[in-house]
């Protein structure tokens, strides 16, 4: 009892006098940094360093996406760097591990928030995590950028999403399937606001194609459990098994259905298939005959993303399969910095005024051009479908050039009313 | 008719997964009353262990009783290492066994990466009518069957085992008796955490190998083990057949989010009225 009195009352003494020193040492550490950059010459006149946020998952379930995003977001932020920056600064990033984790994304959002004052942050991997950050971006407003394929449909006047689509890419996936595999489908989804928004589009373009959707079952992100699935799946006799599976708990589904022999009486289309490289985790058999759509496909033959292939598995390794999310952050910075040298300033009324001015900012990417639309906030941008090839990669069937987000367009005008903030569902 | 066979084999397949998840945990929980919070970090080692030496060159089989052998040697070590000195302070093991767990996972994490992987599943299918099944899921019948009847056969049928419970049951008087308390321990637990392995092993084929695994099966485990009570074969056996045949049926006709809200209700339910478990009277020992 006595002992630990005596430190309550030291540490009381204490207490003051280490804040003094450490005010000091920040103080003095501060002035080291400002003096350093003065002594640097060329950096002291571009100014101080914009600092920029990102949240994305590198571990945990659904590290399958944020790995590859994690290192799309770096390899963004050095190619700025080095072009000379934005607005002759450099770019200082700060980000964080999400785990996996939707509270963890809260708590580093609001971390970001009130400590750093970012210029923009980007990130989120499932919409549950985007619908997590959204708000708290918006409160304090920060410009918030999305980067990643998901049900669509979000209209925030704060808010960019570079992402796919269903309009893009279930719009060109699901007639695919019904004219080239079978009219009936079934729908196996992540249970969560992605996969039951996605599976309310596959049903409408279904039913405008002429096809039926037989079934449709929900799985949470934490199970590795189908036997229900593929039990249904033997008794409703689809045509097409549509995946909008979610995560590296999910993987096991496609190992489950080749093993039970499915594969030779049903075929898989999936808007999510490849963005977690599952067909480098899956051997080519686990894998075979899946078909998918996005705008990136590792494959595309024009010289830009053979330039960034090339960077990516230089810095990576050949290991690495460049994922349509990695190419949809890359292009999330890259608008963003071209928006930033537009509006002569990182203040977000006018990063957002000079992205909505005219008709949008373009951007040269991986994937072809991107266009921000300046009413939806949303892109433009080619779309690809390919179906798995026995070398761990995809190979293209078919291009379509520069398809329109038209559902967002249609219901979003953030010119018009910048006051919108909801997600608009079919 | 084929119908049925589905329905009778998927039920088999998700009882006989609940016993693979568990039937370690009842040896070292239901046995030595050591609340092993790192039980999904062993079923975790077990299946990485398997794909391990399948990615080395292995056929499954071979990669399997090699990764069960492998944990039971890190059984050993951690007895050995930090169980030792906390034999009948309940709460003590569970704050090391916690410990412990995130220990593991994170060396997990460094040598294996964070990403999720697998193995294809060996053997192929057949078909019954209308319905095709993976052999390998069918032979998990078998595979929980035998682990249950090899548990049933050593705590009864050889010396080890005999001494092994009365080792569990009252130390100081087997210890009195002549018996080697301290190394009898070390084998038990190096035993549950060898079956651990084995659960571990036999689900590698057909689940996301993770460093994070353990978590989705760590509380079913618990769940089956607490509910089965005290006698550990019987108790777990009948335990898992009416947790998972439930879970099984009401995944199939209704969701996969109501099967498992149906698992954890049932068990909730039944250890409301018995509180020592299914298996707490009956007259069985194991």
């Amino acid at each position: 009892m006595h002992d630990q009195r005596s430190t309550i009352k030291s540490r009381a003494w204490w207490a003051p006098a280490l804040a003094v020193l450490a005010f000091i040492a920040l103080a003095l550490g501060v002035a080291a940094c400002g003096g350093g950059g003065d002594s640097g010459g060329d950096t002291a006149s571009s100014g101080e360093e914009i600092v920029v946020g990102s949240l994305l998952d590198a571990t945990g379930p659904l590290n399958i996406y944020g790995k590859e995003m994690t290192n799309a977001t770096k390899m963004a932020i050095d190619d700025i760097n080095e072009n000379g920056g934005v607005l002759d600064s450099k770019l200082k990033l700060v980000d964080f591990d999400t785990q996996s984790d939707d509270t963890k994304y809260t708590q580093y959002a609001n971390q970001l928030a009130l400590q750093e004052d970012p210029a923009v942050v980007m990130g989120g991997v499932t919409s549950a995590s985007r619908e997590a950050v959204r708000p708290i971006f918006d409160r304090n407003k920060i410009l918030y950028f999305y980067n990643e394929q998901y049900e669509g449909g979000v209209c925030d006047q704060d808010t960019f999403a570079t992402g796919v689509v269903p309009s893009q890419q279930l719009a060109a996936l699901i007639p695919w399937a019904i004219e080239n595999i079978g009219p009936k489908l079934y729908v196996v989804a992540a249970e969560y606001n992605y996969g039951e928004i996605s599976a309310d589009c596959v049903k409408k373009y279904a039913e405008e194609a002429g096809g039926t959707v037989v079934g449709t079952e929900f799985v949470p992100l934490e199970s590795s459990d189908f036997s229900s699935v593929i039990s249904h799946l033997q008794t409703t006799k689809p045509d097409v098994v549509v995946s909008l599976l979610v995560g590296g708990e999910h993987i096991p589904f496609y190992r489950t259905f080749n093993a039970t022999g499915l594969n030779s009486e049903m075929k898989i289309v999936s808007p999510t298939f490849g963005l977690g490289n599952e067909q480098v985790v899956l051997p080519p058999n686990e894998s075979k005959d899946i078909t998918v759509a996005y705008p990136y496909i590792e494959s595309l033959d024009n010289p830009v993303n053979k330039e960034f292939v090339k960077e990516y598995k230089a810095r990576f390794g050949d290991g690495a399969y460049v994922t349509d999310s990695a190419v949809t952050v890359w292009n999330g910075w890259h608008i963003w910095a071209d928006a930033v040298e537009k509006a002569g300033t990182t203040d977000r009324e006018a990063v957002i005024d000079a992205m909505q001015d005219g008709s949008g900012i373009s951007f040269d990417s991986p994937s072809g051009t991107v266009t921000m639309e300046p009413g939806s906030h949303h892109v433009a941008q080619d779309i690809s479908i390919a179906t798995t090839n026995d070398k761990h990669g995809f190979t293209v069937i078919s291009t379509k050039e520069n398809v329109p987000p038209a559902y967002e367009n249609e219901v979003c005008d953030l010119v018009k009313d910048p006051s919108t903030n909801q997600q608009f569902t079919p | 008719m084929d119908q049925l066979i589905n329905t009778l084999l998927g039920i088999l397949i998700s009882v006989s997964i609940l016993v693979l998840i568990s039937i370690g945990l009842a040896v070292i929980f239901g046995m030595m009353k050591i609340i092993n919070f790192a039980h999904g970090t062993f079923l975790m080692l077990g299946a990485f262990f398997t794909v391990t030496a399948v990615r080395a060159g292995l056929d499954f089989w071979p990669a399997a009783v090699l990764a069960t052998l492998a944990m039971g040697a890190v059984g050993l070590v951690i007895e050995r290492l930090l169980i030792r000195h906390l034999y009948g302070r309940l709460e003590a093991t569970m704050l090391a066994t916690f410990g412990l767990a995130l220990i593991l996972e994170q060396a997990a994490v460094l040598i294996w990466g964070a990403s999720s992987t697998g193995i294809s599943a060996p053997l192929s299918n057949f078909r019954i009518g209308r319905f095709s099944f993976s052999e390998y899921e069918v032979s998990l019948i078998a595979i929980a069957a035998l682990l249950l009847v090899l548990t049933y056969l050593l705590f009864t049928r050889t010396r080890f085992g005999i001494m092994a419970r009365a080792t569990t049951q009252n130390p100081e008087m087997a210890s009195a008796l002549g018996i080697n308390a301290r190394g009898i321990n070390m084998g038990t637990f190096a035993c549950g955490a060898a079956l651990a392995g084995a659960g571990g092993a036999a689900l590698a084929p057909i689940v996301a190998v993770s460093p994070s695994m353990g978590s989705a099966y760590i509380a079913n485990a618990f769940m089956t083990v607490v509910v089965g009570g005290p006698a550990i074969v019987t108790g777990t056996s009948i335990s898992a057949a009416l947790l998972g045949s439930v879970q099984h049926v009401v995944s199939d006709r209704t969701s996969i989010v109501l099967g498992a809200l149906a698992l954890l209700v049932l068990a909730i339910t039944i250890l409301r009225f018995m509180p020592e478990g299914i298996s707490g009277r009956l007259r069985r020992t194991l």
